[in-house]
Protein backbone atom coordinates (compact mmCIF):
# COMPACT_ATOMS: atom_id res chain seq x y z
CA UNK A 1 0.00 0.00 0.00
CA UNK A 2 2.74 2.38 0.82
CA UNK A 3 5.66 1.34 -1.32
CA UNK A 4 4.92 2.51 -4.80
CA UNK A 5 6.88 0.02 -6.85
CA UNK A 6 8.69 1.02 -10.02
CA UNK A 7 7.47 -1.95 -12.08
CA UNK A 8 3.76 -1.03 -12.11
CA UNK A 9 4.67 2.52 -13.09
CA UNK A 10 6.73 1.17 -16.01
CA UNK A 11 3.87 -1.10 -17.10
CA UNK A 12 1.44 1.77 -16.80
CA UNK A 13 3.70 4.08 -18.84
CA UNK A 14 4.02 1.39 -21.52
CA UNK A 15 0.25 1.02 -21.66
CA UNK A 16 -0.12 4.78 -22.11
CA UNK A 17 2.51 4.66 -24.84
CA UNK A 18 0.93 1.93 -26.97
CA UNK A 19 -2.74 2.66 -26.29
CA UNK A 20 -3.35 5.11 -29.18
CA UNK A 21 -1.71 2.73 -31.65
CA UNK A 22 -3.81 -0.20 -30.38
CA UNK A 23 -7.00 1.84 -30.47
CA UNK A 24 -6.34 2.78 -34.08
CA UNK A 25 -6.38 -0.89 -35.07
CA UNK A 26 -9.87 -1.50 -33.66
CA UNK A 27 -12.62 0.57 -35.27
CA UNK A 28 -14.98 0.25 -32.30
CA UNK A 29 -12.55 2.03 -29.96
CA UNK A 30 -10.89 4.30 -32.50
CA UNK A 31 -12.06 7.39 -30.64
CA UNK A 32 -10.89 6.19 -27.21
CA UNK A 33 -7.67 8.25 -27.21
CA UNK A 34 -9.88 11.35 -27.21
CA UNK A 35 -11.66 10.13 -24.07
CA UNK A 36 -8.28 9.24 -22.62
CA UNK A 37 -7.20 12.87 -22.98
CA UNK A 38 -10.11 13.84 -20.71
CA UNK A 39 -9.28 10.97 -18.35
CA UNK A 40 -5.70 12.26 -18.17
CA UNK A 41 -6.86 15.81 -17.44
CA UNK A 42 -9.12 14.53 -14.66
CA UNK A 43 -6.32 12.31 -13.32
CA UNK A 44 -4.24 15.43 -12.71
CA UNK A 45 -6.99 16.65 -10.39
CA UNK A 46 -7.62 13.35 -8.64
CA UNK A 47 -3.92 12.64 -7.97
CA UNK A 48 -3.76 15.79 -5.86
CA UNK A 49 -7.20 15.21 -4.37
CA UNK A 50 -6.25 11.66 -3.40
CA UNK A 51 -3.22 12.99 -1.51
CA UNK A 52 -5.51 15.46 0.24
CA UNK A 53 -8.28 12.99 1.10
CA UNK A 54 -6.56 9.67 1.46
CA UNK A 55 -3.36 10.78 3.10
CA UNK A 56 -4.10 14.08 4.82
CA UNK A 57 -7.71 13.12 5.57
CA UNK A 58 -9.34 16.30 4.32
CA UNK A 59 -12.33 16.54 2.00
CA UNK A 60 -12.74 19.21 -0.67
CA UNK A 61 -16.03 19.68 -2.50
CA UNK A 62 -14.70 22.63 -4.45
CA UNK A 63 -12.06 21.30 -6.79
CA UNK A 64 -14.25 21.95 -9.84
CA UNK A 65 -13.74 25.63 -8.98
CA UNK A 66 -9.93 25.38 -9.05
CA UNK A 67 -10.23 23.41 -12.29
CA UNK A 68 -12.41 26.24 -13.61
CA UNK A 69 -10.09 29.01 -12.40
CA UNK A 70 -7.22 27.43 -14.36
CA UNK A 71 -9.40 27.01 -17.45
CA UNK A 72 -10.80 30.57 -17.35
CA UNK A 73 -7.47 32.25 -16.63
CA UNK A 74 -5.98 30.42 -19.61
CA UNK A 75 -9.03 31.25 -21.72
CA UNK A 76 -9.32 34.93 -20.80
CA UNK A 77 -5.62 35.75 -20.99
CA UNK A 78 -5.05 34.01 -24.32
CA UNK A 79 -8.27 35.13 -26.02
CA UNK A 80 -8.52 38.71 -24.74
CA UNK A 81 -4.86 39.56 -24.29
CA UNK A 82 -3.15 37.21 -26.74
CA UNK A 83 -0.73 36.02 -24.09
CA UNK A 84 1.47 32.93 -24.38
CA UNK A 85 -0.58 29.87 -23.29
CA UNK A 86 2.26 28.39 -21.21
CA UNK A 87 2.68 31.67 -19.34
CA UNK A 88 -1.09 31.73 -18.71
CA UNK A 89 -0.88 28.20 -17.35
CA UNK A 90 1.75 29.38 -14.87
CA UNK A 91 -0.26 32.46 -13.92
CA UNK A 92 -3.32 30.26 -13.42
CA UNK A 93 -1.38 28.00 -11.07
CA UNK A 94 0.02 30.90 -9.05
CA UNK A 95 -3.39 32.59 -8.74
CA UNK A 96 -5.01 29.30 -7.76
CA UNK A 97 -2.33 28.70 -5.12
CA UNK A 98 -3.05 32.09 -3.56
CA UNK A 99 -6.82 31.59 -3.70
CA UNK A 100 -6.55 28.07 -2.24
CA UNK A 101 -4.36 29.34 0.60
CA UNK A 102 -6.92 32.06 1.36
CA UNK A 103 -9.84 29.62 1.30
CA UNK A 104 -8.04 26.80 3.07
CA UNK A 105 -6.15 28.56 5.84
CA UNK A 106 -9.02 29.54 8.13
CA UNK A 107 -10.79 26.19 7.86
CA UNK A 108 -7.69 24.00 8.00
CA UNK A 109 -6.55 25.60 11.24
CA UNK A 110 -9.60 24.02 12.84
CA UNK A 111 -10.05 20.34 13.54
CA UNK A 112 -12.88 18.55 11.76
CA UNK A 113 -14.46 18.77 8.35
CA UNK A 114 -14.66 22.53 8.00
CA UNK A 115 -12.76 22.38 4.73
CA UNK A 116 -15.64 20.48 3.11
CA UNK A 117 -18.03 23.29 4.10
CA UNK A 118 -15.72 26.09 3.03
CA UNK A 119 -14.92 24.50 -0.35
CA UNK A 120 -18.58 23.72 -0.99
CA UNK A 121 -19.46 27.38 -0.56
CA UNK A 122 -16.40 28.47 -2.50
CA UNK A 123 -17.29 26.19 -5.44
CA UNK A 124 -20.79 27.65 -5.64
CA UNK A 125 -19.48 31.24 -5.50
CA UNK A 126 -16.95 30.62 -8.27
CA UNK A 127 -19.62 28.93 -10.39
CA UNK A 128 -21.82 32.01 -10.04
CA UNK A 129 -18.91 34.26 -11.01
CA UNK A 130 -18.28 32.21 -14.17
CA UNK A 131 -21.95 32.63 -15.08
CA UNK A 132 -22.39 36.28 -14.21
CA UNK A 133 -19.16 38.04 -15.14
CA UNK A 134 -20.23 37.98 -18.76
CA UNK A 135 -17.75 40.54 -20.08
CA UNK A 136 -14.86 38.32 -18.93
CA UNK A 137 -16.20 34.79 -19.12
CA UNK A 138 -18.87 35.00 -21.77
CA UNK A 139 -21.44 33.98 -19.16
CA UNK A 140 -23.47 30.77 -19.54
CA UNK A 141 -22.68 30.67 -23.28
CA UNK A 142 -19.03 30.21 -22.46
CA UNK A 143 -16.01 31.43 -24.39
CA UNK A 144 -14.58 30.05 -27.59
CA UNK A 145 -11.52 30.60 -29.74
CA UNK A 146 -9.04 29.47 -27.09
CA UNK A 147 -5.84 28.59 -28.99
CA UNK A 148 -4.23 25.15 -28.99
CA UNK A 149 -0.81 24.49 -27.50
CA UNK A 150 2.52 24.46 -29.25
CA UNK A 151 6.10 24.15 -28.02
CA UNK A 152 9.09 25.43 -30.01
CA UNK A 153 7.05 25.29 -33.20
CA UNK A 154 5.69 21.82 -32.47
CA UNK A 155 1.89 21.98 -32.54
CA UNK A 156 -0.12 19.73 -30.25
CA UNK A 157 -2.86 19.85 -32.82
CA UNK A 158 -3.96 16.22 -33.08
CA UNK A 159 -5.68 14.07 -30.47
CA UNK A 160 -2.66 11.81 -30.26
CA UNK A 161 -0.16 14.60 -29.78
CA UNK A 162 -2.29 16.15 -27.06
CA UNK A 163 -2.77 12.70 -25.53
CA UNK A 164 0.97 12.23 -25.12
CA UNK A 165 1.41 15.75 -23.75
CA UNK A 166 -1.30 15.33 -21.11
CA UNK A 167 -0.31 11.82 -20.07
CA UNK A 168 3.35 12.82 -19.90
CA UNK A 169 2.36 15.48 -17.37
CA UNK A 170 0.10 13.02 -15.52
CA UNK A 171 2.93 10.51 -15.13
CA UNK A 172 5.29 13.24 -13.93
CA UNK A 173 2.70 14.42 -11.37
CA UNK A 174 2.06 10.83 -10.34
CA UNK A 175 5.74 10.12 -9.72
CA UNK A 176 6.23 13.40 -7.85
CA UNK A 177 3.24 12.68 -5.62
CA UNK A 178 4.29 9.06 -5.07
CA UNK A 179 7.72 10.30 -3.98
CA UNK A 180 6.15 12.69 -1.51
CA UNK A 181 4.00 9.90 -0.08
CA UNK A 182 7.01 7.65 0.42
CA UNK A 183 9.09 10.34 2.10
CA UNK A 184 9.13 11.82 5.56
CA UNK A 185 6.56 14.31 4.35
CA UNK A 186 4.19 11.46 3.44
CA UNK A 187 4.80 9.93 6.84
CA UNK A 188 3.86 13.23 8.48
CA UNK A 189 0.67 13.33 6.40
CA UNK A 190 -0.35 9.83 7.40
CA UNK A 191 0.42 10.71 11.01
CA UNK A 192 -1.95 13.68 10.79
CA UNK A 193 -4.60 11.35 9.38
CA UNK A 194 -4.18 8.94 12.30
CA UNK A 195 -3.91 11.41 15.20
CA UNK A 196 -3.55 15.15 14.90
CA UNK A 197 -2.62 15.59 18.55
CA UNK A 198 0.10 12.93 18.43
CA UNK A 199 1.46 14.31 15.15
CA UNK A 200 1.61 17.78 16.71
CA UNK A 201 3.34 16.44 19.81
CA UNK A 202 5.98 14.88 17.54
CA UNK A 203 6.74 18.25 15.96
CA UNK A 204 4.55 18.06 12.85
CA UNK A 205 2.98 21.43 12.03
CA UNK A 206 -0.47 20.01 11.36
CA UNK A 207 -2.15 23.15 10.01
CA UNK A 208 0.75 24.01 7.71
CA UNK A 209 0.80 20.53 6.16
CA UNK A 210 -2.93 20.48 5.55
CA UNK A 211 -2.75 23.87 3.85
CA UNK A 212 0.28 22.80 1.80
CA UNK A 213 -1.42 19.68 0.47
CA UNK A 214 -4.64 21.55 -0.20
CA UNK A 215 -2.75 24.18 -2.19
CA UNK A 216 -0.81 21.50 -4.08
CA UNK A 217 -4.01 19.70 -5.05
CA UNK A 218 -5.63 22.99 -6.11
CA UNK A 219 -2.61 23.88 -8.28
CA UNK A 220 -2.80 20.51 -10.04
CA UNK A 221 -6.52 21.11 -10.66
CA UNK A 222 -5.72 24.52 -12.13
CA UNK A 223 -3.11 22.97 -14.44
CA UNK A 224 -5.72 20.42 -15.52
CA UNK A 225 -8.12 23.28 -16.24
CA UNK A 226 -5.61 24.97 -18.53
CA UNK A 227 -5.04 21.73 -20.44
CA UNK A 228 -8.80 21.31 -20.72
CA UNK A 229 -9.28 24.81 -22.15
CA UNK A 230 -6.52 24.46 -24.72
CA UNK A 231 -7.73 21.03 -25.79
CA UNK A 232 -11.42 21.83 -26.29
CA UNK A 233 -10.73 25.45 -27.38
CA UNK A 234 -14.05 26.23 -25.67
CA UNK A 235 -15.20 26.42 -22.06
CA UNK A 236 -18.50 27.13 -20.36
CA UNK A 237 -19.47 27.23 -16.68
CA UNK A 238 -21.48 23.98 -16.72
CA UNK A 239 -18.23 21.98 -16.78
CA UNK A 240 -17.19 23.43 -13.44
CA UNK A 241 -20.35 22.97 -11.40
CA UNK A 242 -20.85 21.32 -8.03
CA UNK A 243 -21.70 18.00 -9.64
CA UNK A 244 -18.25 17.82 -11.21
CA UNK A 245 -16.67 18.27 -7.76
CA UNK A 246 -18.77 15.38 -6.52
CA UNK A 247 -17.85 13.29 -9.56
CA UNK A 248 -14.20 13.78 -8.64
CA UNK A 249 -14.94 12.40 -5.17
CA UNK A 250 -16.72 9.40 -6.72
CA UNK A 251 -13.67 8.75 -8.92
CA UNK A 252 -11.44 8.65 -5.85
CA UNK A 253 -13.88 6.61 -3.77
CA UNK A 254 -14.26 4.05 -6.57
CA UNK A 255 -10.52 3.71 -7.04
CA UNK A 256 -9.72 3.71 -3.34
CA UNK A 257 -8.68 6.85 -1.55
CA UNK A 258 -5.81 5.38 0.44
CA UNK A 259 -3.95 4.45 -2.69
CA UNK A 260 -2.74 6.84 -5.31
CA UNK A 261 -3.21 4.15 -7.97
CA UNK A 262 -6.87 4.22 -7.04
CA UNK A 263 -7.09 7.80 -8.31
CA UNK A 264 -5.88 6.72 -11.76
CA UNK A 265 -8.12 3.63 -12.01
CA UNK A 266 -11.24 5.33 -10.62
CA UNK A 267 -10.79 8.38 -12.83
CA UNK A 268 -10.29 6.26 -15.94
CA UNK A 269 -13.41 4.20 -15.24
CA UNK A 270 -15.69 7.11 -14.39
CA UNK A 271 -14.49 9.12 -17.39
CA UNK A 272 -15.28 6.26 -19.75
CA UNK A 273 -18.61 5.68 -18.02
CA UNK A 274 -19.70 9.27 -18.38
CA UNK A 275 -18.25 10.00 -21.83
CA UNK A 276 -19.08 6.70 -23.46
CA UNK A 277 -20.68 3.79 -21.69
CA UNK A 278 -23.45 5.63 -19.88
CA UNK A 279 -24.62 7.76 -22.82
CA UNK A 280 -27.59 5.38 -23.10
CA UNK A 281 -28.84 6.37 -19.63
CA UNK A 282 -28.94 10.08 -20.45
CA UNK A 283 -30.06 12.02 -17.37
CA UNK A 284 -30.45 8.83 -15.35
CA UNK A 285 -26.67 8.67 -15.38
CA UNK A 286 -26.73 10.27 -11.94
CA UNK A 287 -28.47 7.21 -10.52
CA UNK A 288 -25.63 5.01 -11.73
CA UNK A 289 -23.10 7.24 -9.95
CA UNK A 290 -25.18 7.05 -6.81
CA UNK A 291 -25.29 3.27 -7.07
CA UNK A 292 -21.51 3.13 -7.58
CA UNK A 293 -20.88 5.32 -4.55
CA UNK A 294 -23.26 3.25 -2.43
CA UNK A 295 -21.75 -0.02 -3.57
CA UNK A 296 -18.19 1.12 -2.92
CA UNK A 297 -18.96 2.59 0.49
CA UNK A 298 -20.78 -0.51 1.72
CA UNK A 299 -19.00 -3.40 -0.04
CA UNK A 300 -15.58 -2.03 -0.99
CA UNK A 301 -14.54 0.66 1.46
CA UNK A 302 -10.98 0.41 0.18
CA UNK A 303 -12.20 0.91 -3.39
CA UNK A 304 -10.92 -1.07 -6.35
CA UNK A 305 -7.40 -0.69 -4.98
CA UNK A 306 -8.52 -2.91 -2.10
CA UNK A 307 -9.59 -5.76 -4.38
CA UNK A 308 -6.13 -7.37 -4.74
CA UNK A 309 -5.92 -7.57 -0.95
CA UNK A 310 -9.36 -9.20 -0.71
CA UNK A 311 -8.47 -11.75 -3.41
CA UNK A 312 -5.18 -12.53 -1.65
CA UNK A 313 -7.19 -13.09 1.52
CA UNK A 314 -9.33 -15.73 -0.26
CA UNK A 315 -6.28 -17.65 -1.36
CA UNK A 316 -4.72 -17.63 2.07
CA UNK A 317 -7.78 -19.36 3.51
CA UNK B 1 23.49 22.79 24.68
CA UNK B 2 23.35 26.44 25.46
CA UNK B 3 21.05 25.96 28.41
CA UNK B 4 23.36 23.81 30.50
CA UNK B 5 23.59 26.55 33.07
CA UNK B 6 19.88 26.27 33.80
CA UNK B 7 19.51 24.03 36.78
CA UNK B 8 15.79 23.65 36.20
CA UNK B 9 14.68 22.31 32.86
CA UNK B 10 11.08 23.27 33.47
CA UNK B 11 9.48 25.84 35.71
CA UNK B 12 5.79 26.66 36.11
CA UNK B 13 4.74 29.93 37.72
CA UNK B 14 1.18 30.78 38.66
CA UNK B 15 -0.34 28.47 36.05
CA UNK B 16 -4.12 28.62 35.93
CA UNK B 17 -6.28 26.64 33.54
CA UNK B 18 -10.03 27.11 33.43
CA UNK B 19 -12.56 25.46 31.17
CA UNK B 20 -15.65 27.63 31.30
CA UNK B 21 -16.38 27.84 35.02
CA UNK B 22 -14.29 24.80 35.92
CA UNK B 23 -10.88 25.49 37.38
CA UNK B 24 -8.72 22.54 36.30
CA UNK B 25 -5.44 24.03 37.52
CA UNK B 26 -5.18 26.83 40.03
CA UNK B 27 -2.07 28.85 40.74
CA UNK B 28 0.35 26.02 40.18
CA UNK B 29 4.06 26.57 40.86
CA UNK B 30 6.78 23.95 40.62
CA UNK B 31 10.19 23.24 39.14
CA UNK B 32 11.71 20.20 37.48
CA UNK B 33 15.45 19.85 38.07
CA UNK B 34 17.60 18.71 35.17
CA UNK B 35 18.22 14.97 35.12
CA UNK B 36 15.59 13.96 37.67
CA UNK B 37 12.53 11.74 37.49
CA UNK B 38 9.59 13.69 38.83
CA UNK B 39 6.21 12.06 39.28
CA UNK B 40 2.86 13.81 39.41
CA UNK B 41 0.19 11.95 41.33
CA UNK B 42 -3.30 12.70 42.53
CA UNK B 43 -6.82 11.32 42.48
CA UNK B 44 -8.78 11.13 39.22
CA UNK B 45 -9.73 14.55 37.96
CA UNK B 46 -6.92 16.26 39.89
CA UNK B 47 -5.69 17.93 36.70
CA UNK B 48 -2.66 15.77 35.90
CA UNK B 49 -3.36 15.27 32.20
CA UNK B 50 -4.48 18.91 31.88
CA UNK B 51 -1.11 19.87 33.30
CA UNK B 52 0.64 17.76 30.64
CA UNK B 53 -1.49 19.30 27.93
CA UNK B 54 -0.54 22.77 29.12
CA UNK B 55 3.18 21.96 29.28
CA UNK B 56 3.22 20.34 25.82
CA UNK B 57 1.12 23.02 24.16
CA UNK B 58 -2.14 21.19 23.47
CA UNK B 59 -3.74 24.33 24.83
CA UNK B 60 -2.27 27.49 26.35
CA UNK B 61 -2.82 28.14 30.06
CA UNK B 62 -5.41 30.72 31.03
CA UNK B 63 -2.77 32.45 33.16
CA UNK B 64 0.81 31.96 34.24
CA UNK B 65 4.10 31.07 32.62
CA UNK B 66 5.75 27.82 31.63
CA UNK B 67 9.51 28.22 31.27
CA UNK B 68 11.62 25.63 29.48
CA UNK B 69 15.40 26.05 29.57
CA UNK B 70 14.91 29.60 30.76
CA UNK B 71 12.56 30.63 27.96
CA UNK B 72 8.78 31.02 28.16
CA UNK B 73 6.89 28.46 26.06
CA UNK B 74 3.30 28.78 27.25
CA UNK B 75 2.25 30.68 24.11
CA UNK B 76 3.76 28.16 21.68
CA UNK B 77 1.89 25.56 19.58
CA UNK B 78 2.52 21.88 20.32
CA UNK B 79 4.85 21.32 17.36
CA UNK B 80 7.02 24.30 18.36
CA UNK B 81 7.33 22.97 21.89
CA UNK B 82 8.32 19.59 20.46
CA UNK B 83 11.00 21.40 18.44
CA UNK B 84 12.33 22.98 21.64
CA UNK B 85 12.90 19.55 23.17
CA UNK B 86 9.82 18.36 25.07
CA UNK B 87 8.30 15.09 23.97
CA UNK B 88 5.36 13.18 25.37
CA UNK B 89 3.21 10.07 25.42
CA UNK B 90 -0.55 9.92 25.85
CA UNK B 91 -2.76 8.43 28.52
CA UNK B 92 -4.90 6.72 25.90
CA UNK B 93 -2.37 5.38 23.43
CA UNK B 94 -2.16 7.68 20.40
CA UNK B 95 -0.01 5.68 18.02
CA UNK B 96 -0.27 6.03 14.27
CA UNK B 97 -2.20 2.80 13.74
CA UNK B 98 -2.00 3.11 9.97
CA UNK B 99 1.80 2.80 10.12
CA UNK B 100 4.31 0.15 11.03
CA UNK B 101 6.19 0.03 14.31
CA UNK B 102 9.31 1.33 12.56
CA UNK B 103 7.46 4.16 10.82
CA UNK B 104 6.01 5.32 14.13
CA UNK B 105 9.50 5.75 15.55
CA UNK B 106 10.75 7.24 12.28
CA UNK B 107 8.10 9.91 12.57
CA UNK B 108 9.42 10.63 16.04
CA UNK B 109 12.67 11.81 14.40
CA UNK B 110 10.70 14.54 12.67
CA UNK B 111 11.82 17.33 14.99
CA UNK B 112 15.48 16.71 14.14
CA UNK B 113 15.57 15.59 10.52
CA UNK B 114 13.01 16.67 7.96
CA UNK B 115 12.76 17.20 4.23
CA UNK B 116 10.68 19.76 2.38
CA UNK B 117 7.67 18.88 0.24
CA UNK B 118 9.51 19.81 -2.96
CA UNK B 119 12.74 18.00 -2.03
CA UNK B 120 10.82 14.82 -1.22
CA UNK B 121 8.81 15.02 -4.45
CA UNK B 122 11.95 15.15 -6.56
CA UNK B 123 13.79 12.61 -4.33
CA UNK B 124 16.91 14.73 -4.10
CA UNK B 125 19.96 12.76 -2.97
CA UNK B 126 19.97 14.82 0.20
CA UNK B 127 16.48 13.68 1.12
CA UNK B 128 17.38 10.06 0.39
CA UNK B 129 20.38 10.33 2.73
CA UNK B 130 18.21 11.83 5.42
CA UNK B 131 15.67 9.04 5.05
CA UNK B 132 18.41 6.45 5.55
CA UNK B 133 19.68 8.26 8.62
CA UNK B 134 16.16 8.40 10.08
CA UNK B 135 15.71 4.68 9.50
CA UNK B 136 18.96 3.80 11.26
CA UNK B 137 18.16 6.01 14.25
CA UNK B 138 14.69 4.47 14.51
CA UNK B 139 16.05 0.92 14.39
CA UNK B 140 18.50 1.76 17.19
CA UNK B 141 15.64 3.04 19.34
CA UNK B 142 13.56 -0.07 18.62
CA UNK B 143 16.48 -2.15 19.87
CA UNK B 144 16.68 0.00 23.00
CA UNK B 145 12.98 -0.47 23.81
CA UNK B 146 13.08 -4.15 22.84
CA UNK B 147 10.76 -4.09 19.83
CA UNK B 148 13.38 -4.51 17.11
CA UNK B 149 12.00 -7.84 15.87
CA UNK B 150 8.52 -6.35 15.40
CA UNK B 151 9.60 -3.39 13.27
CA UNK B 152 7.50 -4.47 10.30
CA UNK B 153 4.28 -5.08 12.24
CA UNK B 154 1.42 -2.64 12.14
CA UNK B 155 1.40 -0.52 15.30
CA UNK B 156 -2.25 -1.49 15.81
CA UNK B 157 -1.41 -5.18 16.03
CA UNK B 158 0.79 -4.88 19.16
CA UNK B 159 -0.56 -5.79 22.61
CA UNK B 160 -1.18 -2.80 24.87
CA UNK B 161 2.06 -3.24 26.83
CA UNK B 162 4.13 -3.02 23.68
CA UNK B 163 2.06 -0.15 22.32
CA UNK B 164 2.94 1.79 25.47
CA UNK B 165 6.64 1.00 24.96
CA UNK B 166 6.40 2.01 21.32
CA UNK B 167 4.89 5.34 22.29
CA UNK B 168 7.84 5.93 24.60
CA UNK B 169 10.18 4.94 21.76
CA UNK B 170 8.49 7.37 19.39
CA UNK B 171 8.87 10.14 21.97
CA UNK B 172 12.55 9.26 22.47
CA UNK B 173 13.26 9.49 18.75
CA UNK B 174 13.14 13.27 18.99
CA UNK B 175 15.99 13.08 21.55
CA UNK B 176 14.06 15.27 23.98
CA UNK B 177 15.59 17.00 26.98
CA UNK B 178 12.35 16.45 28.84
CA UNK B 179 10.01 13.52 28.27
CA UNK B 180 6.48 13.62 29.67
CA UNK B 181 4.99 10.18 30.21
CA UNK B 182 1.24 10.05 30.83
CA UNK B 183 0.46 6.88 32.78
CA UNK B 184 3.02 4.59 31.14
CA UNK B 185 1.98 1.66 33.34
CA UNK B 186 -1.82 2.00 33.07
CA UNK B 187 -3.44 -1.23 31.94
CA UNK B 188 -0.20 -3.20 32.09
CA UNK B 189 0.31 -6.49 33.94
CA UNK B 190 3.07 -6.92 36.51
CA UNK B 191 5.75 -8.09 34.08
CA UNK B 192 4.95 -5.34 31.59
CA UNK B 193 4.96 -2.77 34.37
CA UNK B 194 8.39 -3.96 35.42
CA UNK B 195 9.67 -3.63 31.83
CA UNK B 196 8.20 -0.14 31.59
CA UNK B 197 9.76 1.08 34.83
CA UNK B 198 13.21 -0.25 33.97
CA UNK B 199 12.90 1.44 30.59
CA UNK B 200 12.06 4.75 32.25
CA UNK B 201 15.10 4.39 34.53
CA UNK B 202 17.29 3.57 31.53
CA UNK B 203 16.03 6.67 29.69
CA UNK B 204 16.78 8.79 32.74
CA UNK B 205 20.23 7.25 33.09
CA UNK B 206 21.01 8.52 29.59
CA UNK B 207 20.46 12.07 30.82
CA UNK B 208 16.85 12.73 29.85
CA UNK B 209 14.70 14.46 32.44
CA UNK B 210 11.46 12.56 33.04
CA UNK B 211 8.10 13.98 34.09
CA UNK B 212 5.66 11.23 34.88
CA UNK B 213 1.96 10.93 35.62
CA UNK B 214 1.21 7.57 37.14
CA UNK B 215 -1.36 5.83 39.34
CA UNK B 216 0.72 2.75 40.10
CA UNK B 217 2.23 3.75 43.47
CA UNK B 218 4.81 0.99 43.39
CA UNK B 219 6.21 2.38 40.16
CA UNK B 220 6.07 5.95 41.42
CA UNK B 221 7.75 5.22 44.75
CA UNK B 222 10.43 3.08 43.13
CA UNK B 223 11.65 5.28 40.37
CA UNK B 224 10.88 8.91 41.26
CA UNK B 225 13.34 11.34 42.77
CA UNK B 226 10.54 13.72 43.63
CA UNK B 227 6.77 13.60 43.73
CA UNK B 228 4.22 16.36 43.22
CA UNK B 229 0.71 15.71 44.52
CA UNK B 230 -2.27 17.43 42.92
CA UNK B 231 -5.82 17.56 44.18
CA UNK B 232 -8.57 19.63 42.52
CA UNK B 233 -5.95 21.39 40.43
CA UNK B 234 -3.91 22.51 43.44
CA UNK B 235 -0.52 21.37 44.64
CA UNK B 236 -1.06 19.77 48.06
CA UNK B 237 2.40 18.28 48.57
CA UNK B 238 5.80 18.08 46.93
CA UNK B 239 8.95 16.24 47.96
CA UNK B 240 10.91 13.00 47.93
CA UNK B 241 8.88 9.72 47.92
CA UNK B 242 9.41 8.94 51.63
CA UNK B 243 7.96 12.33 52.67
CA UNK B 244 4.96 11.95 50.39
CA UNK B 245 4.23 8.43 51.61
CA UNK B 246 3.73 9.75 55.16
CA UNK B 247 2.06 13.07 54.38
CA UNK B 248 -1.33 13.27 56.11
CA UNK B 249 -2.69 15.59 53.40
CA UNK B 250 -1.91 13.06 50.70
CA UNK B 251 -3.51 10.23 52.61
CA UNK B 252 -6.57 12.38 53.15
CA UNK B 253 -6.81 13.29 49.48
CA UNK B 254 -6.66 9.68 48.43
CA UNK B 255 -8.71 8.00 51.12
CA UNK B 256 -10.96 10.75 52.45
CA UNK B 257 -10.81 12.64 55.75
CA UNK B 258 -12.02 9.79 57.94
CA UNK B 259 -9.36 7.29 56.99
Amino acid sequence: MLRIAKLPIAVFALFILVFPWTARQIPAIEHYPDIMVFAGIYCLITIGLSLLMGYAGQISIGHAAFFGIGAYISGILTVNYGMNPWACMGIGMVVTAVVAALVGTPSLKLKGHYLAMATLAFGIIIFIIFNEETQWTGGPDGMSGIPGLSLFGFEFDSVERYYYLVWGVVIAAFIFTANVIQSGTGRALRAIHASESAAGAMGVDVARFKILVFVYSAVLASLAGSFYAHYLNFINPATFDLFFSIKLLIMIALGGMHNIWGAIVGTGLITFLSNEWLQYFEEFEVIVYGAILLFVTVILPEGLAGVPGIVKGWFRR
Amino acid sequence: MSADMEENVLELQGVVMTFGGLMALSDLNFKVRRGMIKAIIGPNGAGKTTLFNVITGSFPPTQGTVTFNGRPIQHLKAHKIADRGISRTFQTVELFGNMTVLENVMLGCYTRIRTSFIASGFVLPRSRRKEKQIRETALKILKFIGLADKFKDSADSLPLGEQKLLEIGRALASEPELICLDEPAAGLNETETHVASSLIKAINAKGTTVLLVEHDMKVVMNISDEILVLNYGRKIAEGPPEDIRNSPMVIEAYLGADA
